[in-house]
């Protein structure tokens, strides 16, 4: 078994509304930043083990399948490497 | 006979005890059952109580979705129960995919507590009939009860008849003034396909007795005892 770092990054899709980013967008503002648009989301990082990066990558694409992001509202997209 | 109904508490679960009084109010009686080891054998319906289930931790729900509990509720569907989930427990209800679409920051980034108006749309479920038309008036407590869906979906379950309850003005109207957290098509509940399973922003328990502020709450679980009698909860199991 060889240890192996999986970077999740959830985000709203594209027809979903970010209230959250609209906000921050507007903060930027305030301080003179001239922004277009903010999209936020996050970004979760696991660390456990498998039999090789295929494995690896089957593991982590189901952790965002079950539980990590809902496929109604949120997309992701998953990075893997050995540690 | 008296209506047994299943109350389901999870960690953050914060509603369970306002529903058991509220339900003894309508004369049901109420089990709090702990979600790792819930039984619903022999109850005549569940409820998924409000809160904030592990914190809101990940998604509004979602980690209470992979709680054994799940797996119980989905069993208890397949066998036409009666299940009502109210604010985290519409999430929830959501999440775990027995009612369609998800739960949303409300478009205004604002958490609302307040009294909101809704309009019973459909009768055809054991938490609403007899009540189609009418506009109750009850208290909302989220920051994240914007429904959304694709489109397709929105218009099956319109089509369908699965929205439940839809924000009103006190008149009945579904203005974009009586929407309070921007949801989709005004919607605050609504129903899977076979009407047995029920969820809604709104909180019922919170308005059962005047001391409360308001009593309409009541009528949703005055409908499901009375759907007991009438045999509308046994007859949903087809």
């Amino acid at each position: 078994m060889t240890g192996y770092v999986a970077t999740i990054r959830v985000r709203p899709k594209a027809e979903i509304r970010d209230p959250q980013g609209e906000a921050v967008a507007g903060a930027l503002r305030s301080l003179g930043v001239d922004v277009a648009d903010v999209r936020t989301g996050k970004e979760i990082v696991v660390r456990f083990s498998a039999e090789g990066l295929p494995e690896a990558s089957a593991k982590a694409q189901q952790m965002g399948d079950e539980l990590l992001a809902n496929p109604v509202i949120e997309e992701f997209a998953v990075e893997v490497a050995a540690e | 006979m008296t209506t047994r109904v299943a109350v389901l508490r999870f960690p953050g679960t914060w509603s369970e005890t306002d529903f058991a009084h509220a339900l003894s109010l309508v004369g049901a009686e109420a089990d709090i059952l702990w979600h790792a080891d819930a039984d619903l054998r022999g109850y005549d319906a569940a409820i998924v109580p409000g809160g904030f289930t592990y914190g809101d931790y990940l998604r509004a729900g979602a980690i209470a979705a992979i709680s054994p509990a799940a797996d119980e509720l989905r069993r208890a569907d397949r066998e036409g129960m009666p299940i009502l989930g109210s604010c985290n427990g519409f999430q929830i209800l959501c999440e775990i995919g027995l009612l369609p679409g998800a739960l949303v920051r409300n478009r205004h980034g604002e958490f609302r507590c307040e009294w909101v108006h809704t309009r019973i749309e459909s009768d055809r479920t054991p938490f609403t009939a007899g009540l189609r038309g009418e506009v109750l008036r009850m208290p909302i407590s989220h920051g994240e009860g914007c429904w959304v869906s694709d489109d397709r979906t929105l218009a099956r379950i319109e089509a369908n008849g699965q929205v439940v309850f839809r924000y009103t003005d006190p008149r009945g109207a579904a203005t974009l003034e009586a929407n309070p957290n921007g949801s989709t098509a005004n919607i605050a509940g609504l129903a899977n396909e076979n009407g047995n399973v029920v969820g809604l922003m709104p909180h019922p328990e919170r308005c059962s007795e005047e001391l409360l502020g308001g009593t309409d709450g009541r009528r949703v679980l005055e409908a499901l005892t009375a759907s007991r009698h009438t045999g509308m909860v046994s007859a949903s199991v087809q």
